[in-house]
């Protein structure tokens, strides 16, 4: 038997690998050396010229870099607390166990578009229920939209309530595979119940919790559809993220080649940035 | 003899009246939406159509979403599929997406759409891939009414490559039951010392609209509001803030561009009539409704329209949507040129010139084109002068929601609006205020350039910074005029130039 046949039945892997993640990539660099843009329609080659621009002549994208990284920190701290006190919650036998875990998913089953256009129209200033609310309630209405500190609140509150479940999800999943045993051991030692959680509880879900917030981390820092239906960015610039503007520079100003450079520099950042991120984690929150 | 004449009369009379509306009711029967009308002769009426046979054809058109524009283009593609037994597939599409939809086929050399709508100021970039429009529609009747401007707004050195259907330009649209109030008009003397008027300059129109705000002044139970106004970035606010800086920067005295100094390429956008103008606009943010400053144009549309404010100022649609039966402010509007000022920037000599001064701003509007590529052309183009008949065309100005807006000259006869119910007072105010613009010989006309796109966006974040208190106004003018710059080395001045100075012929009136 020709031991090489083996080779022949990882092509197709190979193939779908260098046509889903090598190929994108590659080319995605290779446009990014390029002045592609509505008046350039060709893939020219411009040397590092777009890769100068970025790092010596655009600080929003820095700017939206920066933005992107509170928001997203931010957004990402508020779901896992949420989301670990609501797993807990029905962890435990309660009443209406069930029926509490179908209704704690349903904002990741909406459409986020969609939930954000329901949530601008509630946070609409002049028309929208909430401001009506607290009026009736005697506060002043207050400006969800249009103050640039308040709406980077809002866009974080629409994100909370819509990704949330997914945390909850993923972390009452880690909560029922714990062994019960050092429960048990716990329990016969007296331990009260905060003591359990943090020398039990917390531990224990330290490996889960990391890939959680690494997961929802990665998934927020793509974050666009809220900041485009909710407040295309505004005002001004004060909720625009990387995502965001790299969509303005590639689809509504057509400069393709400087896209592609914000986002092969964009991805680098992020995988070195997550890599340190999950390396912290571990070493914070896993205790040999 | 004097019975005979007056038979003869009464006969030929009875014919001119009727026969019209005997050919109306064979076409408004299975068209009621040209009942108005009737079908009304020409190469492109239903009559004409009928005639035509597309059947096992397709016809590919990409347009904007439901309603504005996306509405009559799928009503027009539904009659015309009937008329001629073609099957025609219309996408809609969001406004921010229609330029990427079409360039990026169009770059990679396809034609997945036979018709493409897009906005006017897309031609520079789109041209080379539209087939221009054949003599043959250039020269019918229909197309012989449509005004000089924007027969120039839809060609490009001399060429149609975009067929009308829309005429656009931005104007003053204000409360007329409040502005024509003798009792507010007594209260705001004694307030201010000053006549209520229609504002006849931007710091006259801020006063007014400081004065109106906050405060329930047409007795609904509900707060008002001074103004509506587009201002979130990225949704057409750079054309509001050029329609507010017009009258500070466009000096009949310089002539040789408003955007640019042709000469010298210079970009003029952080001169001290933008500043202006921009400051005004960072003034405003105090008079518009709640959440005014995130308001695009279908809030404004709808804030006007809905009768939230005292003024407000952009394309047609707020003010037709206002004349609808179904409006709370039906014929309680009036329609004025924008505003002017009482200095403007002279380039030339670095100061002010005192003096009234008034520039109507010919913004883009919805334009569309038949592709090169495509496999239909004179379906395609059958089609458009379909659209854009005189049936058609007199249904669709009507109605708010269409988006479609006066291009003729016969739009600018008062009868046309006073048979869809319109106040003859306000008829009248609003087809003058049309006239007045498309008279004047000291219009601005949009930026058509390479790379207009970047242009506008840097215009409008830095614009948008300012309203939002991130930048003070001439920071932020001065930051878009540093990125001009840099737009400009990237496409090339001289390629810019080339294109700015056909704009700018149409605007010192060489064309």
């Amino acid at each position: 038997m020709n031991f090489k046949h083996k080779f022949v039945f990882l092509f197709p892997g190979l193939f779908v690998l260098i046509g889903i993640l090598i190929f994108p990539i590659i080319f995605t660099i290779r446009l990014s050396l390029s002045g592609w843009n509505s008046y350039t329609p060709e893939m020219n080659f411009i040397g590092i010229t777009n890769y100068i621009r970025l790092f010596t002549d655009d600080p929003r994208f820095w700017e939206s870099f920066f933005r992107l990284s509170f928001l997203s920190v931010t957004t990402v701290i508020l779901q896992y607390i949420i989301g670990f006190a609501l797993a807990m919650m029905v962890w435990r036998e309660i009443k209406f166990k069930r029926f509490f875990r179908v209704i704690f998913l349903v904002p990741m089953m909406t459409t986020p578009v969609i939930m954000t256009v329901i949530w601008r129209t509630f946070f609409h200033e002049s028309l929208g229920p909430v401001n009506d609310l607290l009026g009736g309630l005697g506060v002043k209405p207050i400006l969800w939209l249009s103050d640039p500190v308040i709406a980077k609140f809002t866009v974080i509150i629409v994100e909370v309530w819509q990704w949330t479940p997914f945390m909850f999800l993923l972390l009452l999943a880690g909560l029922l595979s714990l062994p019960k045993e050092p429960f048990l051991a716990a329990a016969i030692d007296g331990a009260s119940p905060f003591r359990k959680f943090v020398y039990v509880t917390f531990p224990l879900m330290a490996p889960i919790s990391i890939g959680a917030i690494i997961i929802r981390l990665i998934e927020a820092s793509k974050i666009m559809d809220t900041v485009f239906v909710l407040t295309s960015g505004g005002p001004g610039t004060a909720t625009e993220t990387s995502s965001f503007y790299i969509y303005i520079k590639g689809l509504r100003e057509f400069q393709m080649g400087y896209a592609a450079t914000l986002s092969f520099t964009y991805l680098v950042i992020m995988i070195i940035s997550l890599t340190i991120i999950a390396k912290v984690l571990t070493k914070l929150m896993i205790k040999e | 003899m004097k019975t005979i004449k007056t038979c003869v009369t009464a006969l030929i009379s009875a014919l001119l009246v009727f026969s019209p509306v005997a050919y109306a009711d064979k076409w408004s029967d299975q068209f009621p939406h040209i009942k108005a009308t009737g079908d009304i002769p020409g190469d492109c009426s239903y009559e004409s159509m009928s005639k035509k046979n597309y059947k096992g054809k397709t016809l590919k058109i990409n347009t904007h979403a439901v309603p504005v524009m996306g509405e009559p283009t799928a009503l027009h593609a539904e009659q015309f599929a009937k008329l001629t037994g073609a099957k025609v597939d219309v996408t809609h599409t969001p406004a921010g997406d229609l330029y990427a939809k079409a360039m990026v086929p169009f770059q990679a050399g396809q034609a997945p759409y036979d018709i493409v709508f897009g906005f006017s100021n897309f031609i520079n970039d789109w041209r080379r891939y539209l087939e221009p429009v054949p003599k043959k529609y250039v020269e019918m009747k229909q197309m012989k009414d449509v005004t000089p401007s924007h027969i120039g707004v839809a060609s490009w050195d001399g060429v149609m490559y975009q067929f009308p259907v829309d005429g656009d330009r931005h104007y003053l649209k204000y409360r007329k039951d409040v502005i024509d109030n003798p009792e507010y008009q007594k209260q705001y003397k004694e307030a201010t010392g000053k006549e209520l008027r229609v504002p006849q300059t931007w710091k006259e129109y801020g006063e007014m609209a400081a004065y109106f705000n906050n405060w329930d002044w047409d007795g609904d139970g509900e707060k008002e509001y001074g103004s509506a106004e587009v201002m979130k970035k990225d949704d057409l606010m750079y054309a509001a803030f050029y329609s507010r800086s017009a009258a500070y920067s466009k000096n009949p005295k310089t002539p040789g561009g408003f955007f640019f100094d042709l000469e010298t390429m210079k970009p003029l956008i952080n001169n001290p009539g933008f500043v202006e103008a921009l400051t005004d606009w960072v003034e405003a943010t105090k008079y518009v409704p709640p959440g005014g400053i995130n308001f695009g144009l279908g809030d404004e549309i709808g804030s006007f329209g809905g009768g939230q404010t005292l003024f407000s100022f952009s394309w047609d649609d707020a003010f037709v949507a206002a004349m609808q039966p179904d409006s709370p402010i039906n014929n309680k509007v009036g329609a004025a040129q924008l505003p002017g000022a009482m200095k403007v920037w002279n380039r030339k000599t670095n100061s002010w010139d005192e003096g009234f001064n008034q520039a109507p701003f010919f913004v883009w509007g919805w334009a569309v084109g038949v592709a090169k590529k495509s496999k239909e052309k004179e379906m395609a183009f059958d089609y458009l002068c379909f659209f854009a008949n005189e049936a058609n065309h007199q249904a669709d100005i009507g109605i708010g929601r269409f988006g479609v807006n006066p291009f003729r000259n016969d739009d600018f006869k008062v009868d046309v609006w006073t048979q869809i119910g319109w106040d003859k007072d306000i008829a009248k105010s609003y087809v003058d205020t049309l006239a007045q613009m498309e008279q004047s010989k000291n219009r601005v006309f949009p930026l058509r350039v390479p790379g207009t796109f970047e242009f506008n966006a840097a215009l409008a974040t830095a614009a948008a910074k300012a309203l939002a208190g991130q930048l003070s106004p001439q920071a932020a003018l001065d930051e878009a005029a540093k990125q001009w710059e840099d737009i400009l080395n990237r496409v090339g001045k001289d390629n810019v130039r080339k294109a700015y100075a056909v704009g700018v012929a149409m605007e010192d009136n060489k064309q």
